[in-house]
């Protein structure tokens, strides 16, 4: 059986950050597996600008930005395999993948990085009532055939759902000299970034539909149309709105999902809220030994802060392969989700293990303006941050600081929350 | 006095910032938290500018496109010919990251480059 150190599951950007940092710590034995014939993921189809700035302080394309991680890879001479499938992982860390020239076949790992990435929600998801005809995409399978293979999906553009791939789609297909003839989205706010609202939408003058959505699909072999009608507070469509839209292609930006599958089979815990591993400040799963870092660990708006969590898991990995990161005396200390935060990742952290600080990463549930981000620790207020917005399409974070957690007495916990004043 | 509510596009925060204008002179520029932020502002209310992104039909390379962006911004109303442009050409692999592809798009004065490699087929 072969042997490696780490095995990272998914040649992405956070694989590839992962894979860096682990290296840079002192691991020598390390393989990534990428399913797709190259490295980068799914930054190769993202070619329009935007990433980079907190990591590289400059503003890059997503395949520009893959590049400089591909770039650190090959320095360091770390071994990838592509167009291979991870099957299955076990509790005890044997990887079980396959490709076309060594067969099925398995590996033994110190250490596993879980960064596969998300998908999108489907149609089938949906419950979008009409035919099923030709012509109905995911904003990514349309982002991949447009700008990887160069085809033209459409000339009458309808899209539902306005999560980014979905805006910058919009964009794109307008550049391209297709009409794009409206965004519907079922929420009463964006699930994308104001930015790409701005600059995809605005610029281009394709109206954003807030509480609207698809209530009708029409043609049998291609689509022809769509119809769209208002939704009310509990989002069921309002009799008397319908607008009938003619198009020829209906593309669908409703969210991503973390993509867990070989994480379940392996017993690892996931969040019911993100769909992604539960872990600690280490980035440790509950099985020892695997970590998760990236989409797969919950949906992220930026690439940058993909890379600096990966790095961390990469890190944290390679301290672990060393048995630097063993058993702690400490307790584990839970950090709460209240009063409009849906998550935090992680959700819990051990002062034996903790770094100097800590980034808490989470997302809020509704819109919220002039609003505060609050941290207690038990009953204790020690943060209050005011926001002029906080929006469930944009990722939010807080900072803990080690030596002000160990000072204080008795710690259970740490909550997170959206306070009024 | 006029007041415009801009959202920066600099970086995917997407600041909220106030500029106060008089008969066209800016007066005032608030709610940045960078320097990109007030330069955008500026620009955005006088003369806005963007990168366009697309991507360039290649002949002999494993990929049948390559990506590519104006190197710097150009004026926004320049996108649409800028586009033509771009969809006119073909280019040949091998392909690097950086090479420029067209050298004056649009007649703005600023080069079509690559931003992805293409191997030779």
């Amino acid at each position: 059986m072969m042997q490696y150190d780490i095995v990272i599951v998914g040649g992405g950007p956070a694989g590839l950050s992962a894979a860096v940092a682990a290296y840079d710590k002192g691991c020598r034995s390390i393989l990534i597996i990428e399913r797709d014939s190259e490295l980068g993921g799914i930054l190769n189809q993202c070619i329009h600008n935007g990433f980079g700035l907190h990591t590289f302080k400059e503003e890059l394309t997503g395949p520009e930005y893959a590049g400089r991680y591909i770039d650190m890879v090959y320095e360091r001479n770390i071994e990838f395999k592509l167009n291979t499938m991870v099957m299955d992982i076990s509790p005890e860390r044997v990887v079980t993948a396959m490709n076309r020239e060594d067969g099925m076949f398995e590996i033994e790992a110190k250490a596993v990085i879980l960064a596969m990435g998300c998908r999108e929600r489907p149609r089938g998801a949906l419950n979008i009532p009409g035919y099923r005809p030709a012509g109905i995409f995911s904003a990514g399978t349309a982002q991949r055939l447009v700008n990887i293979e160069g085809y033209m999906i459409g000339k009458e553009v309808v899209i539902l759902g306005s999560g980014d791939i979905g805006l910058i789609m919009a964009r794109r297909m307008t550049l391209e000299g297709a009409k794009v003839r409206c965004v519907a989205e079922l929420m009463p706010y964006s699930g994308g970034l104001k930015r790409n609202i701005v600059q995809c939408l605005d610029d281009f003058g394709i109206p954003l539909l807030l509480s609207h959505t698809v209530v009708d699909i029409e043609g049998k072999e291609h689509i022809q149309a769509v119809t769209i009608a208002e939704v009310d507070e509990n989002r069921k469509p309002i009799k008397g709105t319908e607008v009938r839209y003619p198009c020829d292609a209906l593309l669908l930006s409703c969210g991503l999902i973390p993509e867990n599958e070989l994480s379940a089979s392996a017993g690892v815990e996931l969040s019911r809220v993100t769909g992604g591993p539960v872990v600690n400040e280490s980035l440790e799963t509950n099985i020892k030994g695997v970590f998760a870092c990236g989409n797969v660990l919950h949906v992220h708006d930026l690439v940058d802060y993909v890379s600096e969590e990966a790095k961390k898991a990469g890190e944290t990995a390679a301290d672990f392969v060393r048995g630097e990161i063993g058993e702690s005396t400490e307790q584990e200390i839970v950090i709460k989700a209240e009063s409009g935060v849906r998550y935090t990742v992680p959700s819990t952290l051990n002062l034996g293990r903790m770094d100097e600080t800590l980034v808490v990463r989470f997302r809020v549930g509704d819109v919220y303006k002039d609003a505060y981000v609050s941290v207690y620790l038990n009953d204790k207020r020690i943060q209050h941050k005011k926001k002029r917005v906080i929006a469930p399409g944009e990722m939010e974070q807080i900072i803990l600081k080690k030596s002000e957690l160990s000072a204080f007495d008795d710690l259970q916990t740490v909550t997170v929350k959206i306070e009024k004043e | 006095m006029e007041k415009r509510e801009l959202t920066c596009i600099g970086c995917p925060m997407g600041c909220l910032v106030t500029v106060e204008l008089d008969g066209g002179k800016i007066l005032s520029v608030t709610g940045h938290t960078c320097k990109r932020g007030e330069i955008y502002a500026r620009k955005e209310v006088t003369d806005p500018t963007r990168i366009v992104t697309s991507t360039v039909r290649v002949e002999g390379g494993v990929k049948e496109r390559v990506s590519c962006k104006t190197r710097e911004d150009i004026p926004k109303d320049k996108i649409a010919d800028v586009m033509k442009d771009i969809n006119r050409v073909t280019v040949k692999a091998p392909i690097k990251i950086g090479d420029i592809l067209i050298e004056n798009a649009a007649s703005t004065g600023v080069p079509i480059v690559a931003t992805a490699n293409v191997q030779e087929a």
